[in-house]
C-alpha cells in the first residue's frame, strides 16, 4: 500500500545519502515551505469552487459550470483575474497597516497548518503542545482583522472589525473548552497521541453523551470564529456591504478571502482529529473482516474525507440559516454555549476520572 | 434636511438655506443609494450610537423621472402604460387604477369577461409581487437559497404573463374598458392546471426553510413595531397596516370590477412588528390563490374590451380612483379641462407612505434590525419617487 510515509522516508534516506545533515535540513525546510503554500493554493482553489457547487446545489442551479471540465477552473480564472487586478489604497487609509492585515491574517492561517497530520506520520511539525498552538495562533488573525478594518477609513469597514473582534473573543472560549473536553480524555496535546488514543473508536463514539455535546459546541462556535454564515456579521453584505474588507481589492482582498477558507479548513481538519479519529479508519468492535477492509483505504482519505465531511456541513449552514443580530449572536455565546460547555467539561472530567468512557 | 421655515424670507421668497440635520459629535454611515439592502437607489443617511440607530433620515429623488409631469402630456390611452414603471412589481395595478379612473369619468361599462381577467391578473401580479418580496426579504436577513425558491415559482407566472401580454414585467395590457386582447388559448389552462397546484405544492417549503426558522423568528419577532395609532397617522396602506390591525383593503372597502362577486378574506394581523407584516404577506398569497380558483374556471364568454372613442376626451372636472396594489393603497388623482389629455395628474402611491415610518419604527434598535424592518416594509424604490 502506498502512503506518505515511504515518500517521505525515502526521501530523507536519499537526501541523507547525499548531502550533510545541516544542508538536509536546509533542502527539506525549503521543500515544506513549497509544499505548503502549493497545498494551500490548491485548497483554496478546491474550496471556492467546492464552494459555489454547494450552493448551486442548494440553489437549484447549475453552478460553475463553463471554465474547464464541469467549470473546474472556473477559480483559478477569478485568481487570475484577482492577480492582475489593481489593488487599491484608499486616499485615507493608514497605508502601513492597511498593506500589512491581509498578511497578518493569511500568516496566522498558515502557521496552523504545522501541527495538523494529514496522514499516517505526515505531517510537518508534532510539537507537543499541538492543539495549544493551534488554537493560540488562530486568536492571531482577529488582530488582523480589526487591523484592517480600522486602517481602511471606512466605517462599514470599522463596524465589521469591531463586530468581527467581539465575536471571534467570545466564541473562541466555547471552541477552546470543548477541545479541552476531549484533551480531559486523551490526557495530551500532541496531535498524533490525540489521534493514537481513539485507534479502539473515535472520541465521538466513546466519549458518551458529553462529547457529542462538545461536537456539536464546536461546530457552532467555529462556524462563528471563521465568520460564517450565519453569523457572518463581520462581513454581513446586506447590512455593511463587504464589512471588514470593503476597501480591500485586488491580492489583498483575495488574502483575506483565501485565509478565510483555509481557516475553515483547519477548524474543521482539528474537528476530524479531535471527534473524529483524524487519520484512522472506522472500525466495528469485532467485525474482523469489515475493519480489514477499512484499514485497506489510505489514511489521508479518512482524513481528507472526514474534513471534507464537516467542510460541506458548515457551507450547508450558509446556505439555509438567516443571519443572527448582533445582540443575539453574543447572548447565543454567553447565556447558552458557554455555560454548557462548561458543564459539560465538568462531566467529561468525571467520565475521565472514572474511566466511565468506553 | 430642509426646514420650510428656514426656506421663507420675511418678504415670503425662498431661499436656499441649510439645517445641519446632524450634530457634529453624530456617527452617520450612508445605506445607498448603492447598498444591497436598499434594493434600489434609496439612500438612508442614519445615525448611529454604536450599533444602536438614533435616527433614520430617507433621502429620496435618485430614480425620480417626473411620471407625473410626463402623463400630462400623454393621452387618456397612452398615460396608462408609463405607470407600469412606478410599483414595476404589481404595474397590471398600477395600469388597473388608471383605467378604472378613464371608465369612471367617462361611465364605460366594461364586459363581464375583460372584469373577470383583469381581477384574475391583477391578484397573479399580486402573487408575483410577494413572491419576489419573500425571496428579497430574506436575502435581506442573510439567506440567499429562499430567492431562488421563489424565482422557481414566479418563473412560470412570467411566462403565463408573457403568452399573453408579451411582457414580463411591465405588461402594458389593461385599456380604458377592458383589457388589450383576449388571453392566450392556454391562459386558463396554465394558470388553473399548471401554475396553482405547483404553487400550492411549493408553500410548504416556504414555511419550513423561513417561517418556521428559529434565527428568522428571533430576528423579527418585535422587531420594528408599529402600533395602530402610528399606522394611521403615517398614512400607512396594505399589508404594511393590515400587519397593525388596520383594515384598509380596497378591494373590500370600495370593490371595483369584480371583487364584490368573490370569497376572500381580509387578511389581519394585530401584533404590527415585522413577523406581523410577513404574516400578512404569506396569508395574502394563499387569498389570492383563492380569488384565482373562484374565477379562472367561470370566465364568462362576450367581449373582452367595450366600444370606445378612437379619442377619449374626460369631461371637465376632478376624478379619483383607488386600486389595492400589492404594496397598499394607489390613489390616482386627475383634473380634467375637458381635453385630450389630464391638466394635472398624482399619484399617491404606497411605498412613500410605508416609508414614512421607517425612522419611527426603527428608532433604537439595531442595524440588523433596520434591514428586517425594510424587508418587511416590501420598498420599491420607482414607486416612492415616481
Amino acid at each position: 500500500m502506498i502512503s506518505f510515509e515511504h515518500i517521505t522516508k525515502w526521501l530523507q534516506a536519499w537526501l541523507n545519502a547525499h548531502m550533510s545533515p545541516i544542508l538536509v535540513l536546509a533542502v527539506e525546510t525549503v521543500l515544506i515551505v513549497i509544499l505548503a503554500i502549493a497545498l494551500f493554493a490548491v485548497l483554496g482553489l478546491v474550496l471556492v469552487i467546492m464552494e459555489r457547487r454547494v450552493a448551486a446545489f442548494m440553489q437549484i442551479r447549475m453552478g460553475p459550470n463553463r471554465v474547464g471540465p464541469w467549470g473546474l477552473l472556473q477559480s483559478t480564472a477569478d485568481t487570475v483575474k484577482l492577480i492582475m487586478k489593481e489593488s487599491i489604497v484608499p486616499t485615507h487609509a493608514d497605508k502601513f497597516l492597511f498593506n500589512l492585515a491581509p498578511f497578518i491574517v493569511m500568516i496566522a492561517a498558515m502557521l496552523i497548518l504545522a501541527p495538523v497530520n494529514f496522514a499516517q506520520r505526515f505531517h510537518i511539525w508534532d510539537l507537543n503542545i499541538g492543539i495549544l498552538f493551534i488554537t493560540s495562533i488562530s486568536s492571531i488573525s482577529v488582530i488582523g482583522i480589526l487591523m484592517g478594518g480600522w486602517a481602511s477609513s471606512n466605517k462599514y469597514s470599522l463596524l465589521g472589525a469591531m463586530r468581527s473582534g467581539a465575536q471571534i473573543v467570545s466564541y473562541e472560549l466555547s471552541a477552546g473548552l470543548s477541545i479541552l473536553t476531549i484533551i480531559v480524555l486523551c490526557g495530551s496535546l500532541k496531535v498524533s497521541d490525540i489521534i493514537a488514543s481513539q485507534e479502539t473508536g473515535w472520541w465521538i463514539f466513546k466519549g458518551h453523551i458529553p462529547a457529542i455535546v462538545a461536537f456539536v459546541i464546536y461546530l457552532i462556535a467555529v462556524t462563528a470564529e471563521t465568520n460564517r454564515a450565519p453569523f457572518d456579521l463581520a462581513e454581513a453584505e446586506s447590512e455593511l456591504t463587504a464589512g471588514f474588507h470593503s476597501e480591500y481589492s485586488g491580492m489583498r482582498f483575495a488574502l483575506f478571502f483565501l485565509a478565510e477558507y483555509i481557516n475553515i479548513f483547519i477548524v474543521c481538519a482539528v474537528g476530524a482529529t479531535l471527534f473524529l479519529g483524524g487519520w484512522m479508519p472506522f472500525h466495528i468492535g469485532h467485525m474482523q473482516g469489515f475493519n480489514h477492509v477499512m484499514d485497506y483505504i489510505p489514511s489521508s482519505i479518512w482524513f481528507f474525507g472526514k474534513t471534507f465531511f464537516l467542510i460541506f456541513v458548515i457551507m450547508w449552514f450558509r446556505w439555509t440559516f438567516p443571519r443572527l443580530r448582533i445582540d443575539q449572536l453574543l447572548n447565543l455565546e454567553w447565556k447558552y454555549l458557554l455555560p454548557i460547555s462548561m458543564v459539560n467539561l465538568l462531566v467529561m472530567t468525571v467520565v475521565a476520572i472514572y474511566h466511565l468512557h468506553f | 434636511m430642509y426646514h420650510i421655515n428656514e426656506l421663507l424670507n420675511s418678504d415670503n421668497t425662498l431661499k436656499p438655506s441649510f439645517v445641519a440635520m446632524k450634530e457634529s459629535d453624530d456617527y452617520t454611515i450612508n445605506i445607498g443609494p448603492q447598498h444591497p439592502a436598499t434594493h434600489g437607489v434609496l439612500h438612508l443617511v442614519i445615525t448611529l450610537n454604536g450599533e444602536t440607530i438614533k435616527k433614520v433620515d430617507p433621502d429620496l429623488g435618485f430614480i425620480h423621472r417626473s411620471i407625473e409631469k410626463m402623463c400630462e402630456s400623454l393621452s387618456y390611452r397612452q398615460y396608462i402604460y408609463v405607470t407600469s414603471r412606478m410599483d414595476y412589481l404589481s404595474s397590471h395595478i398600477n395600469n388597473h387604477a388608471c383605467a378604472l379612473l378613464v371608465e369612471k369619468a367617462l361611465q364605460v361599462e366594461v364586459p363581464e369577461r375583460a372584469q373577470y381577467i383583469r381581477v384574475i391578473m391583477d391578484e397573479l401580479t399580486r402573487i408575483a409581487s410577494h413572491l419576489l418580496w419573500w425571496g428579497a426579504m430574506a436575502m435581506d436577513m442573510g439567506a440567499f437559497t429562499p430567492y431562488f425558491y421563489a424565482f422557481r415559482e414566479r418563473e412560470l407566472l412570467t411566462e403565463i404573463m408573457e403568452d399573453t401580454c408579451g411582457a414580463r414585467l411591465t405588461m402594458n395590457y389593461m385599456v380604458p374598458g377592458g383589457v388589450m386582447h383576449d388571453p392566450h388559448e392556454k391562459f386558463v389552462y396554465r394558470v388553473s392546471k399548471e401554475f396553482l397546484p405547483l404553487l400550492k405544492s411549493k408553500l410548504h417549503e416556504y414555511e419550513e426553510l423561513v417561517t418556521g426558522n428559529i434565527i428568522f423568528q428571533n430576528r423579527v419577532n418585535g422587531v420594528g413595531l408599529l402600533t395602530y395609532e402610528d399606522a394611521i397617522s403615517y398614512g400607512c396602506s396594505g399589508p404594511t397596516a393590515r400587519a397593525s390591525g388596520v383594515r384598509c383593503d380596497i378591494r373590500k372597502l370600495y370593490p371595483y370590477d369584480v371583487y364584490n362577486k368573490v370569497q376572500f378574506e381580509e387578511v389581519i394581523e394585530t401584533a404590527g412588528d415585522s413577523m406581523a407584516r410577513y404574516m400578512v404577506r404569506m396569508n395574502e398569497i394563499k387569498q389570492s390563490i383563492s380569488i384565482i380558483e373562484q374565477l379562472i374556471d367561470n370566465i364568462p364568454e362576450g367581449d373582452f374590451q367595450a366600444k370606445t372613442k378612437a379619442v377619449l376626451k374626460l369631461p371637465k372636472g376632478e376624478f379619483y380612483q383607488r386600486a389595492e396594489t400589492a404594496r397598499g393603497e394607489l390613489g390616482v388623482f386627475v383634473v380634467s379641462e375637458g381635453g385630450t389629455t389630464p391638466y394635472r395628474i398624482k399619484f399617491r402611491s404606497p411605498g412613500f407612505s410605508n416609508l414614512s415610518c421607517l425612522d419611527h419604527i426603527t428608532k433604537g434598535s439595531k442595524i440588523g434590525d433596520l434591514v428586517a424592518s425594510m424587508g418587511t416594509l416590501d420598498l420599491v424604490i420607482p414607486d416612492i419617487d415616481r
